[in-house]
């Protein structure tokens, strides 16, 4: 009788490690003169952990690893760990590109970042708490209060209203990029509904499939811990008295892009993925609609905006929402995360004021910097602004995914010449700040190993207290020389691995 | 026999109760597949065996088991020919009976029940209706129909073997479940009621060489050619294959085994999931239905008009679908039953 041949994810030939020729193979070619490499660094003062990862990449075949990206990409379209892009009658499945060269993050280089996302995290849920009730930060006049108050993402159905825990910012991802020197800076806070994660814990999937022979004995750290933690976080800001919380996950549903988020999210946690018209409020208290009949929810994950939650409270032509559900959760009765309102934190403007809020707030320095930004409603920040406008990147506050700013560099005289006017015309609708040459990470390219752009999305958990998952969302512009990481501009991404030692 | 079993996990008070609308997308799942695979072996079958009077292939007799007619006559000239039949049945979207309208169904349906399901599930309907909506008529051509039907049903059943290697047995099991055997009753009556009369429009060309294989043909079309060759020494009468196919207790989509597993099913969602209260009519209804069906031989319901018993069955499978749809999934709200707890 024949024996089935065991299948093996193996190649036939595995790669040994190379030893200490550091350039030789793969990365013969690979050069990045202007920027931080994530993977080189400065060749002579390399960490450890780094060149042991360099040194197992460097003796891979170009063409094997080409071979197991395309494999990979085709478990990812079988997998369904897509994003569905709609045209006129048709819905096309897309994968976000995957790069099988990880980016890696040492011990030292988590421990700072992990404090000091959970020192921002912190500081966005005071600054929440603050202004929906009391306001001290506006009396003391560390912000301006138009801003603040008269901003788009000001929710007024939330002031006065307590959140269990005080906490607004459950899951909260911040955008990071480092410089030319390698220094770490905050780009932006997504703290309203930040999406990403699937793709952080998909991507070690992928890796340990495809590279084992690449992860095998590394001290990586774990990222499967994500699901169990977004669920305590929830269980933990239920509402008070309620054991055995029943937690869901409200989706847009099937048609929505992140639909496979959604379902990752709901699956991981244990819990059902509603839709609006799964769920029904009756006298202030949100049930779900089951086979045998209502069952009462408690804590909701919603990845909808504020605008779609309730079409009596927000947007009445809301098809997605549930009528009621704002009036129930601020009688306490149901708690959402993130919180309604948030989005007044991640403003581009209030991000201006980040470094004196945490100095504010906590009386400590900010342990990331931020971009260096230029706040026009200051007189010193206009001036500078309009000292060196040919330098800048000038943006409008209230706009966001990059419209209506400026990129100094790039401009003409007459466009300078427009720009001073509107700028001079309402200072305060404007920050500036200096183009920042992001780090770059090797990448699988059609010419071979090359360098190209990467960010960082950690993704912070905030209940009884806040945890930060060891790694994130590193997102790399396949495009050479493009600053772009955006999935809808030639983004791919990376796993992201951070050592434990 | 039963797959209903007795090992159900413990549930927790108020928790995990399946949501109304993961009841429905499991119970639809089940049933466009089953439609799925069971016209695809139709559509074989009558091509290699069934036969008009004049020894053409009998491609209107699927019009009328589907009751397609008029869905038909309403987008392709009239009489039928093979292609435009073909095309109607495999990649028209607009004809909601096609294949390829089906495994949009079965896509939309999986997409919504996508948290429960395995994740081996979804890989391969992800795959499978990626492939179906994507079929073009030049296919059909190329791997010649038989090919195309026979690489469907090995679709259908991988994913029939892989739901029962993975799917994890709690209530969504159990609507899976019910949706396949409603839609497999409902098959079987349909298969019965037409090629019945088609074969015998009076009654009296029985016993002919080309009878025989018209009876083997009926056979085919529910995959029960060789079940019924193994109870030797029936001979292929046209009440030995309607009792067969109705009435066997053995054969996987006889009418009768089908009805005894929705049966079962139901006893299971009512002692296991506390649903005695929704579940207590439908069960009282397939009790009736059985009943009519172990209390008549096939020789009594031939004479006392088989038509007209098929059309009943499939008017009471019909209402059991209603019925369940009004306890599991209203589509008028439901409002809090006095039992309902509060916050807790």
């Amino acid at each position: 009788m024949n024996r089935p041949v065991a299948q093996s994810s193996l190649p036939s030939s595995i790669p040994s490690p190379a030893g200490s020729a550091a350039r030789a193979g793969m990365f013969a070619a690979y050069d990045t003169p202007d920027f931080f490499c994530e993977l080189m660094r400065r060749t002579d003062e390399m960490p450890a952990s780094l060149r042991s990862v360099r040194d197992r990449l460097a003796s891979f075949d170009l063409e094997e690893l080409r071979h197991r990206t395309s494999t990979a990409e085709a478990q990812l379209y079988r997998l369904g760990i897509t994003f569905t892009v709609y045209s006129d009658r048709e819905a096309i499945d897309r994968i976000l590109p995957f790069d099988m060269i990880p980016r890696v993050l040492t011990a030292a280089e988590w421990d700072h970042i992990d404090r000091g996302v959970q020192q921002r995290v912190r500081v966005l849920n005071l600054f929440l708490r603050d202004i929906y009730h009391e306001r001290h930060v506006l009396r003391d006049g560390i912000i301006p209060t138009d801003l603040v108050l008269g901003n788009a993402n000001y929710c007024e159905a939330m002031i006065g209203v307590r959140v269990p825990g005080d906490v607004y910012v459950h899951i909260n991802g911040t955008d990071l990029i480092r410089d030319s020197s390698g220094r770490f800076m905050v780009l932006e806070d997504n703290a309203r509904t930040p999406s990403g994660v699937s793709y952080v814990i998909e991507n070690r999937h992928m890796m340990l499939r495809l590279m084992p022979d690449l992860a095998s004995g590394m001290p990586l750290r774990s990222v499967e811990e994500y699901g169990l933690k977004l669920h305590q976080t929830l269980c933990d800001v239920a509402p008070a008295g309620v054991t055995n919380p029943q937690v869901v996950l409200f989706s847009p549903g099937i048609y929505n892009s992140a639909y496979f988020e959604h379902v990752f999210l709901a699956r991981e946690m244990g819990v059902p993925l509603v839709e609006g018209r799964d769920l029904i409020v009756e006298n202030h208290r949100v049930y779900m609609r089951t086979v045998a009949g209502l069952r009462p929810v408690h804590a909701i994950y919603r990845r909808l905006n504020d605008d779609f939650l309730d079409p009596l409270a927000f947007n009445p032509d809301s098809m997605l929402g549930v009528p009621g559900l704002v009036e129930a959760y601020r009688r306490g009765n149901v708690t959402l995360a993130n919180a309604l309102g948030t989005g007044v934190a991640d403003d581009k403007a209030v991000y201006a004021y980040m470094p004196r809020l945490i100095r504010y707030y906590l009386g400590e320095d900010p342990i990331l910097d931020s971009v260096q930004t230029h706040i026009c409603a200051e007189p010193e920040g206009l001036a500078y602004t309009l000292a060196n406008m040919d330098k800048l990147v000038i943006k409008p506050v209230g706009e966001s995914g990059g419209y209506g700013l400026l990129i100094g560099s790039q401009a003409t005289q007459t466009e300078l010449d427009e720009f001073r006017v509107k700028l001079l015309d309402d200072p305060s609708n404007y920050i500036s700040q200096p183009v920042i040459d992001l780090s770059v990470s090797p990448t699988l390219c059609p010419n071979g190993v090359e360098a190209r752009h990467v960010d960082l999305r950690p993704f912070a958990l905030t209940g009884k207290s806040t945890w930060v998952l060891p790694g994130g969302l590193s997102r790399v512009a396949l495009r050479k020389g493009s600053l772009v990481v955006n999935s809808s501009q030639g983004g791919g991404s990376k796993d992201t691995w951070v050592m434990a030692r | 026999m039963t797959q209903t079993g007795s090992h159900f996990p413990a549930m927790l008070a108020n928790l995990n109760m399946l949501l109304s609308r993961y009841g429905e997308s499991m119970m639809w799942l089940a049933r466009y597949m089953e439609r799925i695979e069971n016209l695809a072996r139709l559509l074989e079958v009558t091509e290699a065996f069934v036969r008009n009077p004049d020894g053409s292939p009998g491609w209107d007799t699927i019009l009328q088991i589907n009751s397609d007619e008029e869905r038909y006559a309403a987008i392709y000239p009239l009489p039928p020919t093979e292609e435009n039949i073909l095309a109607f049945y495999i990649t028209e979207s607009s004809n909601p009976t096609s294949i390829r309208a089906m495994a949009h169904m079965v896509r939309e349906n999986a997409r919504s029940a996508r948290p429960l399901i395995s994740t081996e599930m979804w890989m391969q309907l992800n795959v499978f209706t990626h492939s179906m909506m994507e079929l073009s008529t030049p296919d059909i051509r190329r791997n010649g129909l038989s090919g195309l039907c026979n690489r469907i049903k090995q679709d259908c059943q991988s994913h029939f073997g892989i739901t029962e290697g993975t799917l994890y047995r709690d209530q969504a099991w159990l609507f899976y479940l019910l949706g396949k055997y409603l839609e497999r009753s409902d098959q079987i009556t349909r298969l019965i009621d037409i090629r019945y009369h088609t074969l015998l429009p009076s009654g009296e060309t029985s016993g002919s060489q080309m009878d025989i294989t018209q009876w083997g043909s009926v056979l085919r079309s529910a995959a029960a050619y060789h079940a019924f060759r193994r109870l030797q020494p029936v001979t292929t009468t046209p009440a030995n294959v309607v009792g067969f196919l109705l009435k066997n207790e053995g054969f996987p989509r006889s009418l009768m085994l089908n009805l005894r597993q929705v049966d079962s099913t139901l006893s299971a969602l009512s002692t296991h999931y506390n649903l005695r209260h929704q579940c207590s009519p439908l069960q009282e209804r397939i009790i009736n239905l059985r009943a009519t069906l172990e209390d008549q031989t096939a020789e009594e319901i031939i004479s006392r008009g088989l038509h007209e018993y098929m059309t009943y069955i499939q008017d009471e499978l019909a209402a059991l679908q209603e019925e369940v749809s009004v306890a599991f999934w209203p589509v008028t709200p439901f409002t809090i039953r006095e039992d309902a707890p509060a916050l807790q």
